[in-house]
């Protein structure tokens, strides 16, 4: 080719085939595609199911923090019930939207989704069924812009999770220095949100990616270099954090009804 | 130890074209871009294939084999079973001029609209300053072959011959992260990142960043830190206060 | 003339568009020229990507007792005082600027601590000289220049609407003659690669830069481009060549396995601490040093291991020697059966570095064996052994303006001759590029404002013959196939001219020579003229049998061994064959004639920059006459008379050198520097020894895809999946040591 003295005609290869791909490339999509509705089923029937959410000193994460007056009474975690009494649903549905929006504006997710719900494409090099493609240059994918708007919520989110997981090392009477099960599974869950959070590439962004000069700010340099490194793995982190969410939801459920009993350790 | 592989290979120029059947031999050690010169040598003399050093730095022998982007030089042929058909393709983004070379000027088309380096006026030759944590991250770009591999991955064009006209590619829009965050370049560039480039296109699938032969991150490092300055400049209302009120001081 | 050629008008062609042709097109652009530049293969894909050691310029940014005159030495001491004394001069003046030059056009060089340009190592250089991007240089530099012209467009299209207006690339187009109006350059003839369109360019001056001929050699480093393109159109159009015989052979080319044969192994792997050895383990380099350099290079492994961490009180290791020194003790160890199961010797990091320091260090080395053999650097000795690399010989041309001995020709880069002597020093071609690159693009602008209206006019006759000749190949049939003539003349030329030389050898070449080119006349290339190898290749042979004829009759002319040129019956340099150089022309019946030229003198001033009594082991006696110092000692005498280097009154020379060489270094660093910085300039040193400093800025993503995808590439590709597990078992340290080492 040359630039610019070329024949204008020229067509691209003709190939029956729209992938000559001859790997299982659809596994992941699919692996993705299946996970993420079992957890958006499971997510959704709990999130309107409205009980068996606090199993004292243990609070759900899907119910945590709670802003209106309906729901069971949960000392000392996250009661801020600000907007009042008029609220009727389940309170979880208040809350969810800022961690939901964290994850689905999450660099890593957006790829995942892209490609295993929308087939924007399905797998590198494999042809994708739409006609027309636009990203995220227009509404509504342009709000994925927002991203590191929900990244400062899902970081006011992770501090009262933390305190959550505090609040776990108290006995059901609410007296200080115990510990149970539980305790660890909120500790675990706090800390993978923590971990996922942090290696965000917002997050990224903030601490120095923005900066043009890294060598006139060594604090942020320190701090970009440590996110960057978590950030390597941000895909792993969102994945062991959303199983983290649902297996504490799951296991506070349990507790809270009764089929299985919190190990106290002291 | 050698044996004989099956390969299917396009032959064909103008768009028209098929996959021809070559039974070759093939040796230990050996690489796709081999057997390919092998075939020129035995078989078929006239099959085109573009190629240089052979060695993975000059990134012209980009092809699909098996369907996956990769530079033939840099496939070996002990990643394939002894009795798999391995088929090789032009890339298929790219119109095609003959077998399995294809006109990549689109790529040199875009290289232009990116504005070249701006550095500031007054500083001069032999002046030039700076920090090597400060050229890192530009220094990991220019590890770029240019082999077009991301750009005929990437399914913004792939698969929208219509968004050529508005959108770069991963390879400029990195081009474009690489000048904004060189430590001297003096142009504001998120605008044009996003007006002009196009990097509203990527929705950051990533498949840029898998088919690199360099393993540059492109997405992470380049793609997704653009998206974010970008961000910056056009979609933060907090961020375009704080600049403002920087500014008044 | 025929109507199915197009024809462009230009100031100046440039063909090639490599770092010399780039440099070339920019330098005629900007004084205000139209300019095609011609490029063999892809814009931006040429030979000088694969440079990675640096570009050497006396900088001193590193050690501050570095300067030209350090430099010119070391270049007038590589080449072994055969180089063109005027260029190395102007080379060593200008190579900082035209690097410095570089960064105003977005160059990313590695940085000091105090964020200058860093320099490094490299063998035949005195100090940390040469600039460089990791190991990837060339391709720095390539990508900058390509991106400089892309800035000159960018201003052109501002300014005409139009990119192209003023400078434009035709990439995948091939020269095939230069064409005359007279005694002058009138234009260049020509094809498109993909559909074989004939083209003819109207232009006064042409630039070559197309680079060396190592295609015509079976063991090489040199991609297909490389058949001598620059040096056969000089030929056919009248022009001369120098020195042809000398060809450097790059020490430590990959013998085995296959996919890597010829790719070379840096020489930073030796400067950071690889060791050659034979297949009885020995370190067999520290039996090879010569008496020239002996003072220079440790005597025992332990002071050559102490050298990588205290330059500054240890001599170097005797495998940082210059290229042609190890090169061809590597050949003498394979010859005396010590080599390898693949007639190579073993260079050994592995043993010396921990793998991770290794891959730090090396990052492209180690990828680039792990991704194309599978071979880990880090884990066994490489099979290294000499691998044809550069031509120091090419078209004769005027320092200063670059200009041949026909009107309108330029020459910069591999393609021409005198800079680099009889042996080059690694580093040195980069800077060559930029230096005479520019040098040429100056010398093609002046020399068309000097014309005015007065421009030479293509002749049509000559243009129909230029294009029977590419046709040739086309339209004769049943004639021989392209591949088999030029499979036999690199093993040809491999075997009977190379790295060691022999007269009835060389002989015998040069009569199979003779075979080939009637066998050329009678070649064949089916298919169509759309993008066909075989064509290509049947037209690129009438430049690879020129070039070789000129090779291996220079070969068999010169009797001794100098640099590149190793005649195994001539075995030691001789003070009268350096004063002349071989310069092959075309008689008329197109074959390679040859005939003596005296080197040009050495100034004075540059002579002193020099001790006598190591000029004694070039020169003759009357050379140095009258040079200060130059008392007549009785041993002395004795010992110049001789033509041979070995010298007897070596200790006292080396006493009276070394007191010599350090008030010299003493004085350039003041008059370099107001204020002497010999402090500072060491402590950047020092800084650069610990380089790469642990810089964990860059440890990415590395494992960017989700999971389940390498799981299904691990079912169908297993040993992709392989290499992918170790890439992420090297994980976060390896990619840390990629960036660090930056």
């Amino acid at each position: 080719m040359s630039t610019g003295t070329v024949s204008p005609s020229r067509t691209r290869a003709e190939i029956e085939q729209s992938t000559l791909r001859t790997d299982r490339y659809w596994v992941a999509p699919l692996v993705t595609f299946i996970v993420f509705l079992a957890f958006i089923a499971y997510a959704t029937f709990r999130a309107f199911q409205n009980e068996y959410y606090y199993a004292s000193p243990y609070v759900s994460p899907f119910y945590s923090p709670c802003i209106s007056t309906n729901c069971t009474p949960m000392p000392g975690a996250g009661e801020v019930h600000f907007i009042g009494s008029w609220w009727k649903l389940s309170p979880a549905l208040l809350i969810l939207v800022f961690p939901l929006g964290f994850r689905m504006t999450c660099y890593y997710y957006r790829k995942a989704y892209y490609r295993a719900f929308w087939q924007s494409p399905p797998a590198c090099a494999v042809a994708e069924p739409h006609g027309k493609y636009t990203g995220e240059t227009r509404f509504p994918l342009i709000f994925q812009n927002a991203h590191r708007y929900f990244f400062i919520a899902a970081s006011l989110f992770n501090v009262i999770l933390t305190w959550d997981a505090i609040l776990g090392f108290r006995n059901t009477d609410g007296q200080w220095g115990h510990m149970g099960l539980g305790t660890l599974v909120l500790l675990a869950n706090a800390t993978l949100l923590w971990l996922y959070t942090a290696s965000c590439h917002s997050c990224r962004h903030i601490m120095g990616g923005r900066l043009k000069h890294f060598s006139k700010h060594p604090v942020r340099y320190r701090a970009w270099t440590v996110v960057s490194r978590l950030n390597t793995r941000h895909m792993q982190l969102a994945w062991a954090s959303l199983f983290g969410v649902a297996l504490t939801d799951l296991y506070v459920w349990l507790v809270a009804s009764n089929v299985f009993s919190d190990p106290k350790f002291f | 130890m050698s044996y004989k592989a099956k390969f299917k290979v396009w032959r064909g120029d103008a768009g028209e074209g098929s996959l021809e059947d070559y039974g070759v031999e093939v040796n230990e050690g050996e690489v796709v871009l081999d057997i390919i010169h092998r075939l020129q040598a035995t078989q078929a003399p006239d099959m085109a294939v573009r190629w240089n050093c052979k060695a993975g730095k000059c990134g012209s022998c980009s092809a699909e084999v098996n369907g996956v982007p990769r530079l033939m030089c840099m496939t070996r042929m002990s990643t394939f079973t002894e009795d798999e058909t391995i088929t090789v393709t032009p890339l298929r983004t790219f119109p095609v001029i003959r077998d399995l070379v294809t006109d990549v000027s689109f790529n040199y088309t875009k290289a232009r609209e990116v504005a070249s380096f701006e550095p500031p006026a007054e500083l001069k030759p032999g002046d030039y300053r700076m920090a090597q944590v400060d050229v890192e991250r530009s220094q990991e770009f220019r590890k770029c072959i240019e082999c077009f591999l991301c750009q005929n991955t990437c399914h913004a064009v792939r698969d929208h011959e219509d968004n050529k006209d508005h959108f770069a590619g991963p390879r400029f829009l990195m081009r474009v992260a690489e000048l904004d965050m060189h430590p001297l370049d003096t142009r504001e560039r998120r605008n044009e990142a996003q007006e002009d480039h196009g990097l509203g296109f990527c929705n950051i699938t990533k498949c840029c960043t898998e088919v690199c032969p360099e393993h540059i991150k492109i997405t992470d490092n380049a793609l997704i830190p653009m998206k974010e300055r970008v961000a910056d400049r056009k979609y933060d209302p907090l961020v375009w206060l704080g600049n403002k009120i920087a500014r008044r001081k | 003339m025929s109507t199915d050629t197009l024809t462009y008008e230009y100031d100046v062609v440039v063909i090639g568009a490599g770092g010399a042709g780039l440099r070339a097109a920019i330098e005629a652009r900007a004084q205000g020229r139209s300019v095609a530049i011609i490029c063999k293969s892809l814009f931006g894909k040429a030979h000088t990507v694969m440079a990675e050691g640096g570009a050497a310029a006396a900088m001193g940014n590193v050690n501050a007792n570095d300067n030209w005159q350090v430099h010119f030495r070391d270049t007038m001491r590589g080449g072994k005082f055969l180089n063109n004394p005027r260029m190395a001069e102007l080379h060593a003046k200008e190579a900082p600027d035209r690097v410095w030059e570089l960064e105003e056009w977005g160059a990313l060089f590695d940085r000091t601590k105090d964020g200058k340009i860093s320099q490094r190592n490299f063998g035949g250089h005195e100090y940390p000289r040469l600039a460089h991007v990791g190991d990837r240089t060339g391709l720095e530099l390539i990508r900058t220049l390509q991106q400089a012209v892309v800035s000159f467009q960018q201003k052109d299209f501002r300014e005409h609407g139009d990119y192209e207006a003023r400078i434009k690339v035709f990439a995948e187009h091939t020269i095939t003659r230069l064409l005359l109006d007279g005694d002058r350059i009138a234009g260049a003839f020509g094809y498109r690669r993909e559909d074989g369109q004939f083209v003819l360019f109207k232009a006064p001056a042409v630039v070559l830069a197309t680079g060396g001929i190592g295609k015509s050699y079976k063991v090489t480093s040199n991609s297909w481009e490389y058949t001598g393109d620059g040096h056969a159109l000089a030929l056919l159009a009248g022009a001369t060549l120098i020195n042809m015989e000398c060809i450097q052979f790059h020490p430590t080319g990959m013998v085995w396995p296959p996919s890597v044969k010829g790719i070379l192994v840096t020489e930073s792997v030796r400067g950071d601490g690889g060791v050659l050895r034979n297949s009885e383990g020995k370190r067999f380099m520290f039996g090879y040093v010569p008496d020239v350099f002996r003072k220079q290079y440790a005597e025992t492994e332990e002071e050559a291991d102490r050298w990588y961490t205290d330059p500054d009180h240890n001599r170097r290791p005797p495998e940082l020697l210059p290229r042609d020194e190890v090169a061809r003790s590597i050949n003498s160890e394979v010859k005396a059966g010590r080599g390898t199961p693949h007639g190579g010797v073993f260079l050994d990091i592995a043993s010396r570095l921990p793998a991770e320091e290794v891959r730090r260090r090396l990052p492209s080395m180690y990828h680039q064996f792990k991704e194309l053999a599978d071979v880990d650097i880090t884990a066994e000795p490489m099979e290294v052994g000499p691998t044809c690399h550069y031509v120091m010989g090419g078209v004769e041309v005027d320092p200063d303006t670059a200009a041949s001995s026909v009107l309108g020709l330029f020459a910069a880069g591999e393609v021409a001759g005198g800079m680099h002597g009889s042996n080059r020093l690694g580093g040195n071609s980069l800077s060559d590029l930029l230096v005479f690159g520019r040098r040429a693009g100056l010398g093609a602008a002046d020399y068309i404002a000097r014309l005015e209206q007065d421009r030479p006019e293509v002749q049509d006759a000559d243009v129909d013959a230029a294009r029977t000749e590419a046709l040739a190949p086309l339209e004769f049939e049943a004639g021989e196939n392209p591949y088999t003539v030029h499979s036999e003349l690199q093993q040809t030329m491999n075997d009977l001219v190379g790295i060691i030389r022999r007269e009835h050898e060389v002989a015998a070449a040069i009569e199979k020579l003779g075979e080939f080119r009637e066998r050329r006349e009678k070649l064949s290339a089916p298919g169509s003229r759309t993008f066909n190898p075989g064509w290509h290749l049947a037209l690129d042979l009438r430049n690879m049998l020129l070039v070789s004829d000129c090779v291996a009759k220079a070969a068999l002319e010169r009797q001794e061994s100098r640099g590149g040129h190793t005649r195994e019956d001539y075995p030691v340099m001789s003070a009268t064959w350096r004063k002349v150089n071989l310069v092959c022309s075309l008689d008329e019946q197109g074959r390679a004639k040859l005939e003596h030229k005296p080197v040009p003198t050495i100034r004075h001033d540059l002579l002193e920059l020099f001790e006598v009594s190591e000029l004694r082991k070039y020169m003759t006696e009357e050379e140095l006459a009258g040079l200060p110092g130059m008392e007549p000692a009785d041993e002395a005498v004795e010992v110049a008379a001789v033509e041979d280097e070995v010298v007897e009154a070596e200790a006292e020379a080396v006493e009276a050198e070394a007191a010599e060489v350090e008030t010299v270094e003493a004085e350039a660093a003041e008059a370099e520097e107001p204020e002497a910085e010999a402090v500072e300039a060491e402590e950047a040193a020092e800084a650069e020894a610990e380089e790469p400093e642990e810089s964990e800025a860059q440890s990415e993503a590395e494992s960017e895809d989700a999971p389940e995808a390498e799981v299904s590439e691990t079912a169908e590709i297993p040993a992709q999946a392989e290499a992918d597990a170790t890439e992420s078992v090297a994980d976060v340290s390896a990619a840390d040591g990629e960036e660090g080492a930056k």
